[in-house]
């Protein structure tokens, strides 16, 4: 038994390391569960961090907009096509603060606070950002690249996703649908 | 009076400049950006290229003309990006590994070497014999030396001495 002992252990301990390798890839793969049940017509509950707004003293959360249509848009000053996205969502925002219906809610990603204020002063977003500072929330929505969308309802529900750049043609297409649901 | 009054105006505002600038190391961005990780990447800030790291190394460029200290940069970046953004595994989760793997690996090479340096003292080395005349050869599968060998050796060291 004893001759054994060596190789016993040195096998656990590679089996172990080889299953730590696994499990490090694993857990940073893209999750796209979000996509997935939104595409099956199932709506998952929307995950929500409370976040420090850009640019304020305060904090906000997905779950403290409960019973408004909220279009969250991960976007960062570095991202160009967030530029060609501005317009677009800041006209959906004027549109649901009309209505008294909902709100766009940015998230910065990988982006300092400067960079960011200096982005959204530049491209006329009137909307609230927070701040997503180690990236916990967009890690919660799958999110590793920006600009990335997802709309959701009144009742906390995500009903539609976009990752990539956002067209007109999809806010209103995703917005009908919040707002029917 | 009117010019000592003056030198000790002139220390009073050169004191301090002299003090801070002793007191608060030079840092450069190349300094900074070999100990910080690109965020969006995953990779050390002075090997990464893109939009989001330079950014990072905007925003770096600008703490230094603040004249703050590499630790008052790397504190604000964090501050800015999150703790992935210094170039150290995290304390939690997975990250955790890395600090463990070597501490377990470096228990087990000292206890191999516990269990096994006495194993291997107790073996009789192989190979070691003693040749005719009481002359030891060591090594496996060397010759044992032999009292002719010895002359032969003492007569060529002498050639070569003389």
């Amino acid at each position: 038994m004893k001759r054994f002992l060596v190789p016993i252990v040195a096998a656990v301990v590679a089996l172990g390391l080889v299953g730590l390798l696994g499990y490090g890839l694993f857990s940073r793969s893209t999750d796209d569960s979000i996509e997935q049940a939104v595409a099956s017509g199932r709506f998952p509950p929307a995950p929500s961090v409370e976040l420090p707004v850009l640019g304020s003293e305060e904090s906000q959360s997905v779950a403290a907009l409960r019973g408004q249509v909220v279009v969250l848009n991960f976007w960062a000053s570095w991202c160009i096509p967030c530029r060609t996205e501005a317009p677009i969502l800041e006209r959906a925002h004027k549109r649901l603060t009309a209505s008294g219906s909902g709100t766009v809610l940015g998230v910065t990603y990988n982006d300092s606070r400067p960079a960011s204020l200096t982005f959204a002063d530049k491209y006329g977003m009137s909307f609230p950002s927070v701040r997503d500072v180690g990236a916990k929330l967009a890690e919660r929505y799958g999110t590793r690249r920006v600009p990335e969308t997802f709309v959701i309802d009144r009742r906390g529900r995500v009903v539609d996703v976009f990752r990539g750049q956002i067209d007109q043609a999809f806010i209103d297409r995703a917005l009908a649908k919040a707002q029917a649901s | 009076m009117r010019r000592a009054l003056a030198l000790a105006a002139l220390l009073f505002v050169l004191l301090p400049v002299a003090s801070t600038s002793a007191a608060t190391p030079k840092v450069d961005l190349i300094d900074v950006e070999d100990e910080v990780m690109c965020v969006d990447c995953g990779i050390p800030l002075n090997t990464a290229e893109g939009a989001q790291p330079d950014g990072q190394r905007e925003l770096i460029r600008e703490l230094i003309a603040q004249g703050m200290t590499k630790e008052q940069i790397k504190q604000e970046l964090v501050a800015e990006y999150g703790p992935d953004v210094l170039a150290l595994p995290e304390t939690s989760g997975v990250g955790i590994t890395a600090y463990a793997v070597p501490l377990v690996l470096g228990g087990l090479v000292v206890a191999a070497l516990v269990l096994l340096v006495p194993r291997w003292r107790r073996r009789p080395a192989a190979g070691m014999g003693t040749a005719e005349g009481g002359t030891v050869a060591a090594g496996a599968g060397a010759r044992p030396v032999s009292d002719a060998d010895v002359a032969r050796l003492d007569e060529d060291l002498a050639r070569y001495d003389g």
